[in-house]
C-alpha cells in the first residue's frame, strides 16, 4: 500500500483500524522528505525525532482507543507559523536564527488533535511573493516540472501535498498565497473568511488581509483539518465569534439549485486558453450536476490589485518594524550606534522584496501621500467588497480561474514586479473583502496543473467545500500525482 | 521618484541600501507607484475607506486580570545581547 | 513673568498612567519596580506573531475622565498605529489613537491664588499604551532596555493653549492630578512616573491673534519643575526674538540642576509617524447605557466637593480649592468639621496651615498624619473656648504631633491655659509698667509703635499665657493713663 498516496481521510480511516500506524506512516514521509528536497527544496527545517514521538505517542492513544479522527495523521507547517522550541524563519536571513518560543494557536489546535509535525515549509519571504523565489533558503521547485515554480507564497506546502510528502499543510494568504500555488501544483487549497483561523502566532504580513488555511489533495481532507483549525481565539481581536459548523457533516450537500456566477471581468484579456477551456469545461460539470450559471459583473474588481498594493505593504511596513536586531533576529555585527544597528540589521537581514514593500508602504503612508494613496485604496477596497455583497444577492458562489497561467519559468517573471503582482489578478479581491475562497485542480495546460477558483459569501465555508467535494466526486483532476513522486 | 526620495523613505524605514542598489529600488518604487496610480479614477465620493474586511464588528474587551508570569529567560534566549536583565543597544544620548 | 509687551501662551499635554491590574493589551502585571523585563510578555516584547487584545478597566477609566470633564464620549473609537523607531518601542509603532479618542472636547475649571477662576479647555483624552525604559548608565558603550513599562495604559490629556502664565500652567496640572486620583484611575505618583507633563510653551506680542513657534518641554514629572521650565523656556523665547532670532519648533528637554531647558538630539529631525488605522484592532464602542453605568460610579468630584464647602462652611473658592485638592484632605477636614462644627474656617485654616506645614516637614501624606481629626478636633475647641490662645495652641499642636496625647493632657501638662483673669492680667501690666518709665513716658509722647514692647514684656512676665485680647484692652486703658 503506498501509504502517501492515500487520503488523508483514508489515512485516518487506516490508523483507526490499526491497518498501519503512525510511526511508519510518519517514517515512510519523513524519508520521501529527505529523498526529495534536493531537487524540490519544499522545506526549511525538518523535525524527524520529535514527529517519531510524536507519532508513537498517537499510536498508544489509538491503540487505546482513544485519540480523534486527525490522531497521527502527518503535517507540515508553513515557516510563518510559530512552533514552539523549533526554528520559525519566515524563510528570511532575518529569522535564521529564531527559535519560537510559543506555538501559534493553529499549531497547537493541530498538536491537541494529535497531529504530527513532519517540518516547517518553505515559503516566499515574509510571505511576499507570488512564486516561491524570494526565500532566503532558495526557491521551490514545481513538482510537475522542475524548471517552474509552484507559485507562491505558500510553494513550500503546495509542492509537499502535491509530491505527497504529506497530506496536509498548513499555509497563509493574503492576496493568493494558498489559492495560487494550489493551482499551480495540482492541489486543493482554502482560504477560509477573515477572521474564521486565529491570526495568533501567524508572523504578520498584512494583518487585514492575512488569513491562516489548508491545502491538501482533496476538499474533504480539507474539510477534515478545517474543522479543527478553525476558530475563535481569545488572544485574536480580530477573530470571529461564531460557532464553527461541522464541515465534514455538511460535505454531501446537494449541489442543485445552487447559483454560480461567473464574473465577466475574470474571462477577459490576459487569461490564457487552455485555462480559459479546463475552467468552462469544470463549469459544464457544475451544469451538469444541477447548478445555474449566471453571468455578474465586478467592474471594480480591475482595481484590486493596485489597490492591495497599497494597503498590503502599508500594513507589512510597520508589522515588519519589530525586526531591529534588539530582541531577537538577526543583528549587524559591531554597530556604531543606534542608527548603524538598526539599518543594517534590517539591510542585511530582509531580501530585495522585503525591502521593495517595506518603502512602499512607508510611502503611501506619509505625509501628504497618505489621502491620495491609503485612504484611496482603502475606498476602493470597500467598494469591491460592496461589489461582492452585491452579487452575492443573486448568486451562491462565484467562480472562475484561479490563475492567469499555469507554472510559470523559474526567473521568467522576477525582473519587474508588476508582472509577478498580476498573478494575483483573480484572487485578491477576496483577500479584500474577507471572504472565504479555495482553488481546486481543473485541468492541464501542457502537463502543467489548472485550478478553478470558488469564491463565497462570509462564512460559506461549509457551502464552498461541498460544492468543491461534489465536483471532486465526478472528475479526478485531484488525484493525479506528478510523474516521478507516485 | 528622485534618489533623495529614496533615500529619505529608506531612511524613514531604517534600511541600509548600497549606493549601487539605489537606482533598482527608485525604478522599481516608481513602476509601483505609478500602477497604484490607478487608483485615482475609481469613484469613492460616496464611500468611506475599510479597514476591516468585516464590517459592523467592534473590539473584544478582556477582563483586568494579571496571568502572565516572568519568562524573561525564555523570551531572553533569542536576544542577540543582553546584560542583567536588559536589552542592550549602542548607547543612546538624549 | 507678568509682560506688558509679551503674552506666553501654555498647552500641556499629561500622560497619566491608569490604575488598572494588567497592561493595555497583554495580561502582564503592572506593578511598578519589578526586576528588568520580569513583567514584559511576548506581547509588550513585540514578538513576532503575537496580537493585542484591550483591556476593559482602561476603557471604564477613560470613560470616567471624560464624564469628569464634561467631555463628549466618542461611541465609535478607534486605535491607530504612531510609526517610530527607537529602542523602547519594541513593535516600532505605538498603539494609540488619533483622528477618533476616545474622549472629545471637554474642560476643566481652575481657582488661582486671587480667587479668580479661569476655564481651561480640553482638546480630547486618549488611550495609549506606554514605552519601555531606557538606562545609560553603568553599561559601558551600552544603553538597557527595560520592557516592563512597555503596554502600561495611558490617557493623553490634551489642553488647549488657553493658559497664559506657568502660575496658570501648574494650578491646571494640579487640578488634573487632583481628578484623576479623585477618580482612582491614577495614583499620581510623579517620583515612579505615573504622572507626566509636556508643556507646551510659545511667546507671542501682546495683541497679536497669530501664536508664536512653540517649543516642547517634555516629560515634567514636578509641578515645581513645570513652573521652573516655562519660566526658563519664556525668557529664552522672549530673548531669542528680541536678538532678531526665530524660535525653533523642536523638543526640549529640562534639567533640575542647571534649571534650564535644552533640545533633544535624538529625537531633533521631524518624525513622520504614519499613523493609520491598527489592524490588529476592531473600533472600541461605547454605548449610551455602559456610560450611564460608568457615570453612577463617579464620586463627588472636586469642584462639587469644593462649592459644597464654599456655601456650606462659608470658605473662599480658593481656600475650598486647597481642601479639596485631594479627597483624603477634604474627607480629613470634614472630620475634623463634623466633631468642630463652631468654626469651619477655622478648622480651614489649622488643615491647610500647621496640619499640612507638619505633613510636608516630614514628607508625609494626609493618611499617615500623626494628629487625626478628632484630636485636632478637640485642640480647636480649645481656642474657641478661650482655653488657650491661637498662638499657644500652635506649640500645644507641636506637642500633640510628637507625644500623640489630646490637647486637654498636653494644656494640662504644660500648663498652657491662658491667663483670662483681667486682676492677673492688669497685675503683670503694672509691674512692666513700673520698671519701664522711659518707654511709658515714650509712648504717652506720641510712639504708638513702643505699645509692641508693653505687649511683648507682659507676655514675657505671663509666660506667653496672657489672653491676647484682653491684654490689648487693659493694656491700652491703663498706657493712656
Amino acid at each position: 500500500m503506498s501509504l502517501h498516496t492515500l487520503s488523508l481521510k483514508r489515512l485516518a480511516a487506516g490508523l483507526r483500524a490499526r491497518e498501519f500506524s503512525s510511526v511508519e506512516l510518519t517514517r515512510l514521509l519523513l524519508a520521501r522528505i529527505e529523498a526529495h528536497q534536493p531537487q524540490l527544496n519544499a522545506l526549511i527545517s525538518q523535525t524527524g525525532p520529535s514527529a517519531m514521538q510524536a507519532a508513537a505517542a498517537a499510536d498508544g492513544l489509538l491503540a487505546r482507543g482513544g485519540g480523534g479522527p486527525l490522531t497521527g495523521i502527518p503535517l507540515v507547517h508553513k515557516d510563518i507559523f510559530c512552533t514552539e522550541g523549533v526554528r520559525t524563519t519566515c524563510a528570511s536571513r532575518m529569522l535564521d536564527n529564531f527559535v519560537a518560543p510559543y506555538d501559534a494557536t493553529v499549531v497547537a489546535k493541530l498538536k491537541a488533535e494529535g497531529m504530527v509535525m513532519l517540518g516547517k515549509t518553505n515559503m516566499d519571504e515574509f510571505a511576499m511573493g507570488s512564486s516561491n523565489e524570494t526565500s532566503f533558503y532558495g526557491p521551490v521547485r514545481n513538482p510537475w516540472n522542475l524548471k517552474r515554480v509552484p507559485g507562491g507564497s505558500s510553494g513550500g506546502s503546495a509542492a509537499a501535498v502535491a509530491a505527497r510528502l504529506a497530506p496536509f499543510a498548513s499555509a497563509t494568504d493574503t492576496g493568493g498565497s494558498i489559492r495560487q500555488p494550489a493551482a499551480l501544483c495540482g492541489v486543493t487549497g482554502f482560504k477560509p473568511t477573515y477572521g474564521r483561523v486565529s491570526r495568533y502566532g501567524m508572523i504578520a504580513f498584512a494583518s487585514s488581509l492575512d488569513q491562516g488555511g489548508t491545502l491538501t489533495v482533496s476538499a474533504e481532507d480539507a474539510a477534515l483539518v478545517l474543522r479543527a483549525m478553525a476558530g475563535f481565539d481569545p488572544r485574536d481581536s480580530t477573530s470571529v465569534e461564531q460557532p464553527v459548523p461541522d464541515y465534514v457533516a455538511g460535505l454531501d450537500q446537494p449541489l442543485s439549485g445552487m447559483k454560480i456566477g461567473l464574473v465577466r471581468e475574470f474571462f477577459e484579456k490576459g487569461l490564457d486558453p487552455d485555462n480559459e477551456r479546463c475552467v468552462r469545461a469544470a463549469l459544464r460539470v457544475y451544469e451538469k450536476l444541477g447548478a445555474k450559471l449566471l453571468e455578474v459583473s465586478l467592474p471594480n474588481l480591475a482595481l484590486s490589485v493596485p489597490a492591495y498594493y497599497v494597503v498590503a505593504p502599508a500594513e507589512c511596513s510597520s508589522n515588519l518594524a519589530r525586526f531591529d536586531g534588539v530582541r531577537f533576529g538577526h543583528r549587524a555585527k559591531d554597530p556604531k550606534d543606534l542608527m548603524d544597528l538598526y539599518k543594517r540589521s534590517r539591510g542585511e537581514g530582509f531580501g530585495a522584496e522585503v525591502k521593495r514593500r517595506i518603502m512602499t508602504g512607508t510611502y503611501v503612508l506619509s505625509a501628504g501621500y497618505y489621502d491620495a494613496f491609503y485612504i484611496k485604496a482603502q475606498k476602493v477596497r470597500r467598494l469591491i467588497a460592496n461589489e461582492f455583497e452585491q452579487a452575492f444577492t443573486q448568486v451562491d458562489v462565484l467562480m472562475g480561474p484561479t490563475t492567469p497561467t499555469a507554472a510559470f519559468e523559474l526567473g521568467s517573471k522576477t525582473a519587474d514586479p508588476i508582472t509577478m503582482y498580476l498573478n494575483d489578478i483573480y484572487t485578491i479581491g477576496a483577500n479584500l473583502a474577507g471572504l472565504p475562497a479555495m482553488s481546486i485542480p481543473c485541468g492541464f495546460s501542457q502537463d502543467l496543473p489548472l485550478g478553478l477558483q470558488l469564491i463565497g459569501r462570509h462564512f460559506a465555508e461549509g457551502r464552498l467545500l461541498s460544492a468543491a467535494h461534489a465536483y471532486q466526486r465526478e472528475t479526478d483532476w485531484h488525484t493525479r500525482v506528478p510523474p516521478g513522486y507516485e | 521618484m528622485t534618489p533623495e526620495q529614496i533615500a529619505s523613505i529608506a531612511h524613514l524605514a531604517r534600511l541600509a541600501i548600497d549606493e549601487a542598489e539605489l537606482p533598482r529600488y527608485q525604478e522599481s518604487l516608481a513602476s509601483i507607484l505609478s500602477f497604484v496610480g490607478d487608483l485615482e479614477r475609481a469613484q469613492t465620493q460616496e464611500v468611506s475607506p475599510m479597514a476591516h474586511p468585516l464590517t459592523g464588528l467592534v473590539q473584544r474587551l478582556r477582563p483586568d486580570v494579571v496571568t502572565e508570569t516572568d519568562a524573561h529567560e525564555l523570551y531572553q534566549a533569542n536576544a542577540p545581547q543582553v546584560a542583567a536583565g536588559l536589552y542592550l543597544v549602542p548607547k543612546v544620548i538624549e | 513673568m507678568n509682560n506688558e509687551t509679551w503674552e506666553t501662551v501654555i498647552g500641556l499635554e499629561i500622560h497619566a498612567q491608569l490604575a488598572t491590574k494588567s497592561k493595555i493589551f497583554s495580561a502582564s502585571a503592572t506593578t511598578y519596580g519589578a526586576p528588568p523585563n520580569a513583567q514584559a510578555n511576548l506581547v509588550d516584547l513585540g514578538y513576532p506573531g503575537v496580537l493585542p487584545v484591550l483591556n476593559q478597566a482602561a476603557v471604564t477609566m477613560a470613560v470616567k475622565f471624560g464624564l469628569a470633564v464634561s467631555a463628549q464620549v466618542t461611541p465609535l473609537s478607534v486605535f491607530a498605529r504612531k510609526n517610530y523607531f527607537y529602542p523602547d518601542l519594541p513593535k516600532g509603532y505605538q498603539i494609540s489613537q488619533y483622528e477618533l479618542p476616545i474622549v472629545a472636547r471637554g474642560h476643566m475649571d481652575i481657582v488661582l491664588e486671587d480667587g479668580t477662576t479661569k476655564r481651561v479647555g480640553i482638546t480630547r483624552a486618549h488611550l495609549e499604551e506606554d514605552a519601555g525604559k531606557s538606562l545609560h548608565e553603568g553599561l559601558g558603550a551600552s544603553s538597557g532596555i527595560d520592557l516592563n513599562r512597555a503596554g502600561t495604559p495611558l490617557i493623553e490629556i490634551v489642553s488647549e493653549p488657553d493658559m497664559r502664565s506657568a502660575r496658570e500652567a501648574v494650578a491646571y496640572m494640579k487640578k488634573i492630578h487632583t481628578l484623576v486620583r479623585y477618580l482612582e484611575i491614577c495614583d499620581g505618583n510623579m517620583q515612579e512616573g505615573s504622572f507626566r507633563c509636556d508643556a507646551n510653551v510659545s511667546v507671542r506680542r501682546r495683541g497679536t491673534e497669530k501664536l508664536g513657534t512653540r517649543a516642547e518641554i517634555k516629560n515634567l514629572n514636578s509641578f515645581r519643575f513645570v513652573e521652573k521650565a516655562i519660566h526658563f523656556e519664556v525668557a529664552r523665547q522672549i530673548d531669542i526674538i528680541e536678538s532678531g532670532g526665530k524660535v525653533l519648533q523642536e523638543t526640549r528637554l529640562y534639567d533640575p540642576d542647571k534649571g534650564e531647558t535644552r533640545s533633544m538630539r535624538s529625537k531633533e529631525e521631524a518624525n513622520d509617524y504614519r499613523y493609520f488605522p491598527d489592524p490588529d484592532l476592531l473600533p472600541v464602542a461605547v454605548d449610551a447605557a455602559f456610560i450611564a453605568s460608568v457615570r453612577a460610579t463617579l464620586p463627588e468630584l472636586p469642584d462639587e466637593k469644593a462649592a459644597r464647602y464654599a456655601s456650606a462652611f462659608g470658605l473662599s473658592a480658593y481656600d475650598a480649592a486647597v481642601l479639596t485638592a485631594s479627597r483624603e484632605l477634604g474627607d480629613y477636614f470634614e472630620a475634623v468639621v463634623r466633631e468642630f462644627r463652631e468654626d469651619p474656617k477655622l478648622a480651614a485654616n489649622w488643615v491647610m496651615g500647621e496640619l499640612s506645614a507638619a505633613l510636608n516637614r516630614e514628607g508625609i501624606e494626609i493618611g499617615a498624619s500623626k494628629l487625626g481629626p478628632a484630636r485636632l478636633a478637640g485642640l480647636l475647641r480649645r481656642i474657641t473656648d478661650g482655653t488657650i490662645s491661637g498662638k499657644i495652641a500652635k506649640e500645644a499642636f507641636e506637642a500633640m504631633w510628637a507625644s500623640g496625647e489630646d490637647a486637654d493632657a498636653v494644656i494640662a501638662s504644660k500648663g498652657l491655659t491662658q491667663i483670662s483673669d483681667p486682676a492677673a492680667i492688669e497685675r503683670a501690666i503694672d509691674e512692666v509698667m513700673a520698671r519701664s518709665p522711659g518707654q511709658l513716658a515714650d509712648y504717652r509722647a506720641g510712639k504708638d509703635k513702643l505699645f509692641g514692647y508693653f505687649v511683648g514684656q507682659v507676655m514675657k512676665a505671663t509666660g506667653g499665657k496672657a489672653n491676647p485680647a484682653q491684654l490689648n484692652e487693659l493694656l491700652k486703658k491703663k498706657l493712656a493713663g
